[in-house]
């Protein structure tokens, strides 16, 4: 074994490693079912019961469909962002922590 | 044209390039006739034609090898990649396509949309970053790492092959029909020409080229929409109500002029602002919905693009950038199909005598141009729509390209031996092929209903690709066999579901009752492809699945850190 394969497996084998790999794993499926909880509870919704949609929001002729499906939209945005920004700020620096730890 | 039957079909298969929506074809049959020589477009085109041409030559002196071919060296920066990216998704037919379903049936068009920005939050959850850190130039190289190379390889060359032909017949034959519609060209020539101009870029400036003229264009369509939306917006003191309240009463006041009653008139009227005829039955309104939230996740010519890229942080980096554009453009979408509406339906220039658009459906946003600024901007929305064609078919090439050389040639017959050298020499031989078999298919589909055919593209994704590069990254019981047997058998269904359904068993060929019955055969042949994956690794008790499965612990280490990937070279 080489050294800097050595150092791989010391890294591999770290708790706090597998734990960060865990969290981040943990992170990306919770948010997977958000996005789908969303994008197919929309679905269903226009399936099922289009006429919640098809239902005015005050005086005017604007839908409650109208904010609905840009909210669709804007959360599938939104939680792009919030990965991005978790990874950017949480994971990515503990990761190099780890690293430099372990020269790795 | 020949005759209002093929007339009808054009329009439809003009709605549905790279628009995965066949219920789209529902709200759009209306003719389309070759317009009279469009001089302002043609003039702008040329414009755009000799600035991409320009960036070919830049970029042709950069291309050394074949990192730089498929990849562009690795040197695209997170922000331009998103640009890139968003580019390859916002389609002639998403700006032309979408705005027109909004424009027949309003809401409708909306829920389209949604389904074609979803699948970017899942492609950045689960595999933007390890794609990056496993892969070097082809999504094959993921799916391939700890496996038997050649039949892995093998697999992943066909099923992109399949991919990009599917994809690559419905762009050419959408490319035509748009041309002779907006700038009275014929439709063998519109063919050829986009057929030899993404050999240039292609041929010459390998990805750099064929990144750069996705973001130029990317940049174009974006500014364009959002000129165009601002100004809708503007003429009703920017308030959407106002807005939504004028188109209501226009599409009550054209229910009424054909006839119907007042009572009639009003409910067609407030139709628009709700969930309509596009969902029939929940099956297919799911299955449709996989297809284009998973589907996503396994385009290839899509996939290719995190490559490009240094490191992983960039790779999620360009998601957001791109979710972010995409998101921003069908929103601008939403806007300009309701100011088309408002300004193009009730506008008796637009309209043929009968009450139906001069042109064609998908012309709304075209009019809309002409209302909004008149024969100039019209010549400039015409330019970009035919860019955007261009580039798109320019990814596609380059990403069929790869598969030949770098997965068929360089990885199963040199057996990763062969150099660089003679992989650049394979690609570039390959990009002329494909240029004339797409040349040669988009004039024998010229009539055909081509409409499923981007369909089945991401049915074929979701069901082969996707499955594969999941299971082969997160799974570690996963091996070599359970790869190619379950990918296969998802791909398999999918092709043999699409003929047994409505679009091509009774559309095509014409016969009765189809025997598969929804709309995407996806809500089938995914599953049954993560089962055949599942179950076949489970029962492989070969001497190389021992092997796959205990690669699974460096592969895991690689995905997970990016130590041990390629990084961007160094020029």
């Amino acid at each position: 074994m080489t050294e800097s394969q050595a150092a791989h497996a010391a890294m591999a084998s770290d708790p706090r490693y597998r734990a960060l790999v865990q969290d981040r794993a943990r992170f990306g499926w919770l948010l997977t079912f958000a996005i789908c909880a969303i994008y197919f509870g929309y679905v269903l919704l226009i399936a099922f019961r289009p006429d919640i949609l098809a239902r005015p929001i005050g005086q005017g002729v604007t839908t409650l469909g109208i904010p609905v499906g840009l909210g669709v939209i804007l959360a599938g945005v939104a939680l792009t962002a919030i990965c991005v920004w978790r990874a950017n700020r949480h994971y990515d620096p503990a990761m190099q922590a780890l690293r430099e730890e372990h020269g790795a | 044209m020949k005759g209002p039957y093929v007339a009808t079909r054009c329009a439809m298969v003009l709605a549905l390039v790279a628009v995965p929506a066949m219920a789209l074809a529902d709200a759009l049959t209306g003719e389309t006739q070759q317009q009279a020589t469009n001089w302002p477009a043609i003039a702008m085109f040329a414009l755009f034609v000799g600035a991409t041409l320009l960036i070919t030559r830049w970029a042709a002196k950069r291309v050394r090898s074949a990192s730089d071919f498929y990849t562009a060296g690795g040197g695209i920066s997170g922000f331009q990649n998103g640009l890139a990216i968003a580019g390859d998704y916002m389609s002639a037919a998403s700006f032309l396509g979408i705005s027109a379903q909004i424009f027949a049936s309003g809401y409708d068009g909306l829920i389209y949309s949604t389904g074609f920005l979803v699948g970017w939050p899942i492609i950045l959850f689960l595999l933007a970053e390890r794609l990056r850190n496993l892969g070097r130039y082809t999504f094959a190289d993921v799916a391939s790492f700890r496996f038997a190379q050649t039949p892995v390889r093998l697999f992943a060359a066909f099923s992109t092959l399949a991919v990009v032909v599917f994809y690559l017949i419905a762009q050419m034959v959408g490319a035509g029909q748009l041309i002779k519609l907006l700038f009275g060209l014929d439709y063998a020539w519109a063919v050829v020409i986009v057929g030899v101009l993404m050999t240039c870029y292609v041929l010459f400036g390998g990805m750099i080229a064929t990144t750069w003229v996705q973001i130029v264009k990317a940049v174009l369509l974006l500014g364009c929409a959002t000129f165009m939306a601002i100004a809708v917006l503007a003429s009703f003191g920017f308030s959407p109500e106002a807005m939504f309240a004028r188109a209501v009463e226009v599409k009550a006041s054209v229910a009424a002029a054909g006839g119907a009653s007042a009572a009639d008139a009003s409910k067609a009227g407030s139709a628009i602002m709700g969930p309509g005829g596009f969902i029939k039955d929940p099956i297919s309104a799911i299955s449709f919905g996989l297809a284009l939230m998973l589907g996503t996740a396994g385009l290839p010519h899509i996939l290719m693009r995190f490559f490009t890229v240094p490191d992983a942080k960039a790779a999620r980096n360009s998601v957001l950038w791109a979710t972010g554009w995409i998101g921003y453009f069908y929103v601008l979408t939403f806007v300009i199909g309701f100011g088309a509406i408002t300004m193009v339906a009730s506008d008796p220039a637009f309209l043929e005598a009968d009450g139906s658009l001069r042109g064609g459906g998908n012309m709304a946003a075209i009019h809309l141009a002409t209302a909004l600024g008149g024969d100039l901007f019209l010549g400039f929305v015409s330019a970009v729509a035919f860019a955007t064609i261009l580039a798109v078919v320019a990814g596609l090439t380059l990403s069929g390209a790869s598969a030949v050389a770098h997965d068929i040639y360089a990885s199963v017959i040199r057996k990763g031996e062969g150099d660089s050298d003679s992989e650049l020499k394979v690609s570039r031989r390959t990009v002329p092929v494909l240029a004339a078999l797409a040349i040669v298919l988009g004039i024998a589909f010229e009539t055909q209903n081509v409409a499923y055919m981007v369909s089945l593209a991401f049915a074929i994704a979701a069901s082969g690709n996707f499955p594969v590069l999941l299971m082969s990254v997160l799974w570690k019981g996963c091996t070599t066999r359970g790869i190619v047997v379950g990918g296969t058998l998802g791909i398999g269904t999918a092709l043999v579901l699409t003929v047994l359904s409505p679009a091509i068993w009774q559309d095509v060929i014409g016969n009765e009752a189809a025997p598969f019955p929804y709309s995407s055969p996806t809500i089938i042949s995914m599953p049954l492809a993560f089962l055949g994956i599942w179950l076949v690794s489970l029962m492989d008790r070969s001497g190389r699945a021992v092997v796959d499965r205990e690669g699974y612990e460096a592969q895991r280490f690689r995905a997970e850190t990016g130590i041990g990937a390629s990084g961007a070279s160094s020029h």
